[in-house]
């Protein structure tokens, strides 16, 4: 019969069709952005900074806790090159208290960038992760899309939450690393003199220590007392 | 802005005995009518111009004109590190990028010599044939929508595709420009929850294309408009550089992975179906057919696939510098045979960096397959030699 | 598949007066290549379709290479009259000096053909072609009669790289549009001032675009591309 095929294909259609009332799967739709998929842990979008909280007082202290030491590898491998560093003069100390350079300006062009993740692969202090949030549109088509190190900067908390196995490993990777810098720094003991060498390390850690309580709760203390005032009046 | 070549009167001269397009002669009173057809149009899969001079309805000449798409990706891989270039190739035939990734791998490894590891090999396999899987059922579709089906069946193939570029997105943090491949292997291990999310995919594959098949392949409508239309002879197909399912559908025997044998295809069981005609039917039922074929292959990778390293440990991310010397390497993309000239002077740019384009190849005999035929036929034979425009202008 | 060397012999034993070179490629791919003299090039691209056990009959890619001028510094051994004092008196005595010249090695263009066989399934052979210098002979034949894949490809090294291919049946830009002068992918081409458009925070392409803006430019003809 002349048009057979076609009454075939138009039944796949039809079943699909009817179907699409009955069967989840049939119903291929999702209402965006009432409904929104949850990005896939591997997702990758922009680049974002991965600061770690160590100061207790103020979590979001993001300049301080900033793994970027300003190398430049990423910059020089990246394939548009749409990050722009400036290395700092100074020097701050990092999670092990090491003196380490900072960048003073970190830029990404985010209407450059085409999302390859080469910057995350040779980054040798795992400071920039790719982030998932893609709902990033402005209004200022130059300067919006161009995000400085403010807008980079996202905690490590952050990131376990939009990557959990991989900032799992990164987390092992990196205490692994300290451990064995820890080991080399704390020289081995030499006979007779044992105990002074440890006794010498052990004090000055604990001064830190307390210098750094000491100014947290005086920190608070004096926020506390704002507060009151400003209750008071 | 007009094509200050374009003659509408006359045919160009051409030199004698070069496999020249037959010359039509137009009825009436030899007034042409010349249309351009794109840059903006929806049927020419991206941004690409067909000046016609047609004789009411059949073509006289046809005369493609390129470059909308120029990025001078060839330019900017002389300027950056060999790693750098590899995101620029998912961008070249944006359909396929991990076919793409893999032939400029592959290039790389013909000229330094690298060993890619068992495992990393079948990575590429099936993420190879997923990517011809849903390339097909792609074009497929887009070739139905431009015969008037308003994309049922293009979105039929569409959510075929979305449920791998899901697993793609799962394995490698991008749905499309995947960035996978390395030289010496491939960025990323995949998980066993992957392989078995594969599984299941490639399990529910078959029952797609018999989906597929029983909503066209007796479509009385999709056979009056493609048997017989945009023939493509075998020696001339031959002579022109087409390659790809192009070519099968004219019924030349001659699929790279066959002849080549490149990374393990050799250890696989599949059939390569060829063409009785030439014409567009015939290249829509070979598309068809190597979508079952890619589903047996992905079966046997994924049954076969050992435990392993996915790199080469020697490989160096940064700083590759691979010695003075050149290599060409190709392979069979799911549009043609996609390969990679490269010279290297030692240095840690590439000297020459060249891209064989076979969408660019296969539109060379565009011209003669359109003769003679309507203008709703070119549209039809232009979405059966299936380009991607970013491959054609690079 | 015969070896380099074998397809060098059968060449010359088929093609009468046909200069073939071996180039031979350093790399690991072990891809050596066969240069080919501009004059009798057709005639050896249509032995190696035609020939019945090589049946070339696929030509798959060709390629535009640009090999600029290069200058080296060496040191030469020259005869020079020399004055010097021999016994007291001033003579003009020759000697032999060693000087530093400048060495000029002309660049040229060239093409590169990979042809494969679809009959007899193997492959590639390499072809090369050299133009003599980089701004008036560069022309080269065109293998597009023998193989008509050439014909596109041929088009785009004509646009990019400036080699004239004599008879080619269509010979225009392809990529970069018709009234488009220069060649851009030579080693040498400098792009206009102000091809950025809306140019983003990128240091010296800004600089140029703004210099270019304020009439401050250098460059003499830096308008886009006509």
């Amino acid at each position: 019969m002349l048009g057979e095929g076609i009454l075939k294909g138009m039944a796949e259609t039809a079943k699909n069709f009817v179907g699409s009332f009955f069967s989840a799967e049939r119903l291929t739709t999702v209402q965006y952005p009432e409904q929104r998929i949850a990005p896939y842990e591997a997702a990758r979008v922009f680049p974002f900074l991965v600061y770690d909280s160590r100061n207790s007082a103020d979590p979001a202290d993001w300049e301080a806790g900033m793994r970027c030491v300003a190398c430049q590898i990423c910059e020089k491998e990246c394939p548009p090159k749409c990050i722009y560093i400036d290395k700092s003069k100074d020097k701050k100390p990092d999670a092990i208290g090491k003196q380490q350079f900072y960048p003073s300006r970190f830029d990404i062009d985010i209407s450059v960038c085409m999302s390859c993740q080469i910057c995350v692969e040779v980054c040798p202090f795992e400071a920039i992760k790719m982030d998932t949030a893609y709902e990033l549109s402005t209004t200022d088509r130059f300067g919006g899309l161009l995000l400085d190190r403010r807008q980079l900067a996202k905690s490590n908390e952050y990131y376990h939450r939009i990557h959990p196995t991989e900032a799992a490993e990164v987390d092992d990777r990196l205490s692994e690393g300290r451990a064995k810098t820890d080991a080399k720094v704390t020289p081995a003991p030499v006979k007779g003199t044992e105990a002074p060498a440890t006794a010498k390390t052990q004090p000055k850690l604990a001064a830190d220590n307390a210098v750094e309580d000491a100014a947290i709760t005086a920190a608070a203390a004096s926020k506390a007392a704002e507060t009151a005032t400003g209750a008071g009046n | 802005m007009r094509d200050s070549q374009t003659n509408s009167s006359a045919v160009a001269e051409k030199p004698e005995g070069w496999n020249r397009p037959a010359l039509i002669k137009p009825s009436g009173d030899g007034e042409l009518l010349e249309v351009a057809m794109g840059p903006h149009h929806p049927s020419t899969h991206g941004v690409f111009r067909m000046d016609l001079a047609l004789d009411g309805e059949r073509v006289i000449r046809l005369r493609p004109v390129f470059g909308y798409l120029h990025r001078n990706h060839e330019k900017i891989a002389e300027g950056v590190s060999y790693l750098a270039s590899m995101p620029y190739t998912d961008r070249l035939d944006y359909i396929c990028p991990i076919t793409n990734n893999w032939a400029y791998a592959l290039a790389v490894e013909k000229l330094t010599g690298q060993e890619v590891p068992e495992r990393a090999e079948y990575l590429r396999v099936i993420l190879g044939e997923l990517t011809r899987f849903q390339n097909h059922a792609s074009s497929i579709g887009f070739l139905i929508q431009e015969m008037g089906a308003s994309g049922t069946p293009l979105m039929y193939a569409f959510r075929e595709r979305e449920k791998i570029l899901d697993l793609f997105e799962k394995l490698t943090g991008a749905r499309m420009m995947v960035n996978y491949m390395r030289f010496g292997g491939c960025r990323v291990d995949a998980s066993p929850a992957w392989l078995d999310a594969t599984r299941k995919v490639v399990a529910g594959l078959p029952e797609f294309v018999n989906e597929f098949d029983r909503l066209l392949g007796s479509n009385e409508i999709l056979m009056a408009r493609t048997q017989g239309v945009g023939v493509l002879k075998a020696d001339l197909a031959v002579n022109a550089g087409v390659t790809g399912p192009m070519l099968r559908g004219s019924g030349v025997n001659y699929d790279i992975r066959k002849v080549d044998g490149y990374g393990i295809y050799n250890r696989f069981n599949f059939r390569v179906p060829l063409g009785d005609h030439g014409d567009v039917y015939d290249r829509f039922i070979v598309r068809m057919l190597e979508m079952r074929e890619s589903i047996t292959i992905l079966e046997q990778a994924l049954k076969d696939i050992p435990r392993g390293p996915v790199m080469d440990p020697k490989a160096k991310l940064r700083g590759f510098r691979p010695k003075p010397g050149e290599a060409y390497g190709r392979i069979e993309g799911p549009k043609g045979e996609l390969g990679f000239y490269l010279i290297s002077d030692g240095g840690p740019n590439p000297y020459r960096y060249r891209i064989r384009p076979p969408s660019l190849i296969n539109l060379t005999v565009l011209e003669d397959m359109c003769l003679g035929h309507d203008v709703a036929d070119v549209v039809l034979i232009f979405g059966s030699v299936d380009i991607v425009l970013g491959e054609v202008d690079r | 598949m015969k070896k380099v060397e074998e397809i060098k012999a059968a060449i010359e034993a088929a093609v009468p007066g046909a200069a073939v070179e071996i180039v031979s490629n350093p790399s690991v791919s072990g891809q050596h290549s066969l240069r080919l003299a501009p004059e009798s090039a057709v005639a050896v691209a249509s032995f190696l379709r035609d020939d019945p056990e090589l049946a070339l009959d696929f030509l798959s890619n060709v390629t535009g290479i640009d090999w600029p001028d290069k200058v080296t510094a060496e040191r030469v051994k020259v005869k020079r009259q020399v004055v010097k004092t021999v016994d007291g008196v001033e003579q003009t005595v020759e000697e032999t000096v060693e000087e530093t010249r400048q060495r000029l090695d002309p660049g040229c263009l060239e093409a590169v053909y990979h042809l494969y066989s679809v009959a007899k399934k193997h492959g590639p052979v390499i072809l090369r072609m050299r133009t003599q210098d980089r701004a008036d002979h560069v022309d080269l034949p065109s293998l597009t009669p023998v193989w008509r894949s050439a014909e596109f490809q041929e088009r785009e090294i004509f646009d990019l790289y400036g080699i004239a291919f004599t008879g080619h049946p269509d010979l225009r830009r392809l990529l970069m549009w018709p009234e488009f002068k220069d060649h851009p992918m030579r080693k040498d081409y400098r792009e206009p001032d102000d091809f950025e458009y809306e140019p983003t925070a990128h240091d010296e392409v800004l600089k140029r675009a703004e210099e270019h803006r304020a009439g401050t430019a250098v460059h003499a003809d830096a308008e886009c591309g006509q």
